[in-house]
């Protein structure tokens, strides 16, 4: 193949990393993400992955996040999973989730035991009682962000299911597994019939 | 005989269901941890559960790390590891199973119907999280105001959440809280 000219290369998107990472590489890769990442370890992830290491593309990307985020639990760790399995079978997707989420948890298990020992100290207590005041802010902007696509399609029945759920568990207190056999079906039977609607 | 279950085993068999129910990640998570971890079990208080949620959105690192922490309340080390495990291993293992077949066999239209499903479920979800964070870390009416404004500055502009966490962490060594 012929060498492409410069203006030619910088239009494309430079080559995918020929060479799959090895097991030492994802866990690296994988420990720096996790470790880069105050508030969200997504936006670390894609950089790492797409653009620093070319190890998939952006669509690539995309679609693993996807499907890590439809399936339950936490999103990033699934993420691993899928990634370092995709490149070397089970031990990949190991290494990558060892690297996600072994070195910060051992730097959460040496602040757990700090808090175990300091947690009445009244400066600490303080500074901690306002961090949470300020993360509960952050969950609650979450919650707006990702409301508002449903509020612009006008998704009545979708928002009742979010409001109910948030009812049940919020206010009522509810089991998460109640709640959640009670509601998934309603909420897939919606969407199902929207889908054939509008299809 | 005892016919208590050890608090390590109540806490592993806890996470590792929790982990196939946590619809739209760990903290939409946060408020079956606090029913089990606080009302159900009293591992911890109100107040070390919103501690510990504070120092698990602190530490770099993915949101589930929360769990460490409730483990390490419970049972110490060998409670951080054991809850971290559970919450993580269940999913990953479907996760890893759910990437093979659909590689192998091509999207049908479930996923679809099923990831739009679930957009409702994990944001009622997220709310009741906020509202458990804010009641069991609001005290008093400047605790809310700041919640209240750290609620419209991340939404209206991108400053990095760090930043707001850190704002939260003066204001309130400075004893405004």
């Amino acid at each position: 193949m012929p060498s492409p000219s410069p203006s030619a290369a910088a239009a494309t998107p430079a080559p995918l990393d020929p060479v799959p990472p090895g097991l030492i590489a994802l866990f690296a890769a994988f420990a720096k993400i996790s470790l880069s990442g105050f508030g969200g370890v997504l936006v670390f992830a894609r950089r790492a992955i797409v653009e620093e290491h070319r190890w998939m593309s952006a669509e690539e990307f995309s679609e693993t996040y996807a499907l890590c985020h439809f399936l339950p639990g936490p999103n990033i760790v699934n993420l691993s999973v899928v990634f370092g399995s995709r490149f070397r079978g089970i031990a990949g997707g190991v290494a990558a989730f060892a690297g996600l989420v072994g070195p910060p948890m051992a730097l959460v298990i040496a602040l757990a035991a700090l808090y175990a020992h300091f947690g009445e100290v009244d400066a600490l207590r303080r500074s901690l009682a306002g961090v949470s005041c300020a993360a509960a802010g952050l969950l609650i902007s979450a919650v707006f962000r990702m409301m508002m696509p449903l509020v612009r399609r006008r998704a009545v029945l979708l928002l009742l299911v979010m409001v109910a759920v948030f009812v049940a568990i919020g206010l009522l207190r509810l089991p998460l597994p109640w709640v959640l056999l009670i509601a998934a079906p309603i909420s897939i039977a919606i969407s199902y019939a929207q889908k054939r609607g509008t299809a | 005989m005892n016919s208590e279950p050890s608090p390590l085993f109540a806490l592993i068999s806890t996470f590792a269901l929790l982990s196939l129910l946590a619809v739209g990640g760990a903290n939409a998570a946060v408020p079956e941890m606090h029913r089990i971890a606080v009302d159900v079990h009293h591992w911890m208080t109100e107040t070390q559960f919103a501690d510990a949620f504070a120092i698990s959105q602190l530490s770099p690192g993915p949101n589930v790390l929360i769990v460490t922490l409730i483990g390490y309340a419970v049972a110490g080390v060998a409670g951080a590891l054991g809850a971290t495990v559970a919450m993580c291993v269940p999913t990953a293992v479907l996760a890893y199973v759910v990437s093979r077949r659909l590689s192998r066999s091509g999207a049908s239209r479930w996923p679809a119907v099923i990831q739009t499903a679930l957009v409702p479920l994990s944001i009622g979800l997220m709310a009741a999280s906020g509202l458990i964070v804010a009641q069991a870390a609001d005290r008093n009416w400047l605790a809310v105001l700041l919640t209240v404004i750290v609620a419209v500055l991340a939404a209206a502009t991108r400053l990095n959440p760090l930043w707001l966490l850190l704002a939260g962490a003066v204001l309130g060594f400075a004893g405004l809280i």
